[in-house]
């Protein structure tokens, strides 16, 4: 128990200053100073709670997922049919139920219309399923139902998108490493810290900006439209709340184009001095757009974001540069916000705010300041303690838990964890093992001389017995730091992760380290008595 | 240097003469918990039951104007709000129940806005104010939380039970359940009694006293078993009281080491961490009663005895004895 070769003794102080090294960035941070930048720093991350932010959660609206594949299958379906060679015609289209159904008109058009519209069916996947089932019934009725492989399929594509469309949005508003992780099927987290306006963050991600330009169908009567009469072939969309006009307004359901092919778009001024958006289109989006322009001068189109009309201009003459002027009642900060989420690409997916958590930057700090003063007021009480009860192997035991606080910290330094208030509780209660480790050991010293061993045996069987009780108690401890890091969420894990790296790395210091110590000690000194 | 010793050599309590007395007590208090738990219930964060929370200091007064603020902000037709004192005397919580509406989208929306007409509110009433943070969790995620946080502590307090079963007996698990559900109910019953309010943070300050108290159980334990194998002929009420007073001292010394940094925490520490702290606290000493009197007289109970840890002979070896003619 008490041999140490040279080897270990090396080994074991290495492994030990690699800890402490690893440490020592986030130690100046914490004591407000900062760490030299030439230097490696793996600091510590410290979580919202302590360092101020904001924690947002958001879910996904998956149910939409399916209306949006219908409506666009619903579009291709029209597309591949009028361009059959003999053209199809379809009636009695039906988009509700989750489904897609219409009629082919001629019946002897149905196996044709079936020959062209099977390939559309088949999955990307090489999974070789379709995504979608079609059947005919009565004939002449085609159903298309979305299978639940394609529409998975489809939400997962759609929450990559999200996520990486809300990452970009939150780059742009140039914040300090803010971190954006998916959370299970349908939920992304959001965290920036040191943020103090949530609202305009929630604002850009509450933001879904699909943009659309569709022409006005001027034959509705806006008698028709105050009573929700929908011509056939639109729809009737509402003005934007701040649009300069008020009311609903019919566009023309096909036939538009969608603002999502652009190369660039930034917040400027009209020549009345009002806030704008200038968006520049690539060059397909720019052939359409002139295209649309082109066929339909004279007639007013509108400008369509997230299902509201912005505007409803005439288009006065083709706009064939590619780049176009958006106007809708904006703020400085609204354009603003607009451009970023244009720029960023719309979500394919709306997403909703379900959990916001925001700590005052002040609080944070005030919450460190007083956090690391109550640990070191604390720490310092124990290490008094331990050193009066124990006297040298005090010593050591205070040597070790400082060890292990240095080490902890570097370890969760370099796996990038974070430290939340709960995980300065997982810290309190890791000194607490750690000390007890100790008490455990130097307990059990005392006990065998008391009854009669010599030093060395009374050392060895301390060590020995003691060790029997902390390994039940560290792993049993372990198991449920590992149970809680996998079932719990936030600051349950948060308490996890710091009870998990502690307990290991307590056994190494309050364990082997200062076996060592107390092993150099006997070696070196050979005394006859413990005072103990 | 004369080295201080909280318990003097040879120390011989009697613990276990009263463990009946102490049992129905905690049986008692177990109960009492419960009933406090069903008829106060616990004054539950937003964490589980959704809602909006803001927290604020009164940065130039000394103390909160508390019931002022009630009246203001009951003014502005949102409902009642729950307003706590936490931390220092000007810090407070004020929490409103989510407002009603047809969708997700709708219900945020309104509780944003109540919530900038209370920040609005304050700021107009009370210069000096400062806004610390705001906490908003919709009923979903709420209830999603609750539910993990339970499965956590559920399955944190199985998967010890059955370790200890392995590496000790299956009494020595039961027992060391039990004292962990004893730990668990009276804290639970501590926070329907005083009202301090409960989330998430609570979870994690429970995990840490089940942390603590099985540390103890299992330091208790591993001296019975090695007492067992050492005094065979020992009964069984002696040997519970030789192994518990034998790690006494080290119960003492632990639990006061462990105090200090929390009681350093509690008055020294941030306001967000002094429910935490006081709850750990007030579980190591809980958890420290549970180990001597709960955990160890189970075994009596559950007739643990030193043929439990005696290496056994197993059915062939015993049968080979016979044929052999040994026995």
């Amino acid at each position: 128990m008490l041999d140490f070769p040279r080897w270990k003794r090396i080994w074991l102080w290495g492994l030990t200053l690699v800890g402490v090294f690893l440490a020592l960035p986030s130690l100046t941070m914490l004591a407000g100073e900062r760490w030299p930048s030439q230097l490696p720093d793996p600091e510590i991350n410290l979580g919202l709670d302590l360092a101020g932010g904001s924690h947002i959660l958001l879910e996904a609206d998956t149910a939409q997922v399916r209306s949006l594949r219908i409506e666009a299958m619903e579009e291709e379906v029209r597309r591949a049919l009028r361009d059959a060679d003999p053209a199809i015609a379809i009636g009695d289209i039906s988009t509700a139920n989750g489904r897609l159904s219409f009629m082919v008109e001629d019946e002897s058009q149905v196996d044709a219309a079936r020959e062209v519209l099977l390939p559309m069916t088949e999955g990307v996947g090489l999974t070789g399923q379709r995504d979608w089932t079609i059947s005919v019934v009565d004939g002449q009725r085609f159903i298309f139902e979305p299978t639940e492989v394609g529409l998975n399929q489809a939400v997962e594509n759609a929450m990559d998108t999200a996520t990486d469309v809300v990452r970009r949005r939150i780059d742009e508003l140039g914040t300090r490493e803010p971190t954006i992780i998916r959370q299970g099927d349908e939920r992304i987290v959001v965290q920036v810290p040191g943020l103090d306006d949530p609202q305009a963050l929630k604002a850009l991600l509450g933001q879904t900006a699909k943009l659309e330009f569709k022409l006005v169908d001027q034959t509705a009567l806006p008698t028709d439209i105050a009573q929700g009469i929908v011509p056939p072939g639109s729809q009737i969309l509402p003005f934007a709340p701040d649009a300069s006009q008020q009311g609903a307004i019919a566009v023309r359901r096909l036939g538009g184009i969608q603002g999502d092919q652009l190369t660039n778009a930034q917040q400027g001024y009209d020549q009345n001095g009002t806030p704008v958006v200038n968006i520049t289109f690539n060059q397909e989006g720019g052939r359409k757009f002139a295209a649309l322009t082109t066929a339909n001068v004279g007639k007013p189109f509108a400008i369509i974001l997230d299902g509201e009309v912005l505007s409803a201009p005439n288009i006065n003459e083709p706009i064939l540069g590619g780049s176009a002027q958006i106007s809708g009642g904006f703020s400085v900060d609204s354009a603003n916000a607009l451009a970023i989420s244009l720029r960023s690409g719309a979500l394919p997916i709306d997403l909703q705010v379900v959990e916001e958590r925001t700590v005052g930057p002040d609080l944070g700090a005030d919450s460190i300041r007083k956090g690391v003063l109550a640990l070191i007021i604390g720490g310092a009480a124990v290490l008094a303690f331990m050193f009066a009860s124990y006297g040298r192997f005090g010593l050591y035991a205070n040597a070790a838990i400082l060890l292990n606080v240095l080490i902890i910290l570097g370890i969760m330094a370099a796996l990038g964890t974070t430290l939340t208030l709960p995980g300065i509780a997982g810290f309190v209660l890791t000194i607490g093992t750690a000390v007890d480790a100790n008490v455990l050991i130097n307990e059990r010293i005392r006990e065998e001389r008391r009854r009669g061993r010599r030093v060395v045996q009374a050392v060895e069987v301390g060590y020995r017995e003691a060790q029997r009780a902390i390994i039940d108690a560290n792993v049993t401890n372990v198991i449920a730091g590992v149970l809680l890091f996998l079932f719990g969420s936030g600051p349950i894990r948060g308490f996890a992760i710091v009870l998990i790296i502690g307990i290991v790395t307590s056994v190494f210091t309050a364990v082997t380290m200062t076996r060592m110590w107390v092993a150099g000690y006997l070696r070196k000194h050979r005394p006859s008595d413990l005072n103990i | 240097m004369r080295l201080l010793k909280l318990v003097p050599d040879d120390t011989n309590i009697k613990f276990l003469r009263w463990r009946l007395p102490f049992y129905i007590v905690s049986l008692i208090l177990m109960a009492a918990s419960w009933g406090a738990v069903l008829t106060n219930g616990l004054n539950l964060g937003v964490d589980f039951v959704g809602g909006q929370m803001i927290r604020a200091t009164f940065v130039e007064s000394t103390e909160a104007p508390v019931a002022d603020l009630r009246d203001d902000i009951a003014g502005l037709g949102y409902g009642a709000p729950i307003i706590q004192r936490f931390g220092q005397p000007n810090e407070v919580s004020i929490r409103m129940r989510l407002p009603e509406g047809q969708d997700a989208a709708q219900v945020k929306d309104l509780a944003d806005r109540m919530t900038n007409a209370i920040v609005g509110e304050m700021e107009a009433k009370h210069p000096g104010v400062r806004i610390d943070g705001v906490d908003s969790v919709s009923g979903k995620v709420s209830s999603e939380l609750f539910e993990t946080g339970m499965l956590a502590l559920l399955a944190a307090m199985v998967a010890i039970a059955i370790y200890i079963w392995v590496r000790f007996e299956w009494q020595f698990g039961v027992g060391a359940l039990f004292a962990l559900v004893h730990d668990v109910s009276l804290t639970l019953g501590l926070f329907a009694l005083t009202q301090m309010e409960f989330d998430l943070n609570i979870v994690a300050a429970i995990l840490a006293i089940i942390g603590y108290s099985l540390n103890d159980t299992i330091v208790v334990y591993d001296r019975v078993r090695e007492n067992l194998k050492k005094y065979r002929k020992m009964p069984m009420e002696e040997l519970l009281d030789l192994s518990v007073n034998e790690t006494l001292p080290r119960t003492i010394m632990t639990s006061l080491t462990t105090l200090m940094v929390l009681v350093a925490l509690m008055f020294v520490g941030p306001a967000t961490t002094f429910g935490f702290a006081a709850a750990i606290a007030f579980g190591i000493f809980v958890g420290t009663y549970s180990s001597i009197y709960m955990a160890a007289p189970i075994l009596i109970w559950l007739k643990v005895t030193s043929d439990s840890f005696v290496p056994r002979e197993s059915a062939t070896d015993k049968q080979e004895k016979i044929a052999r003619g040994e026995v």
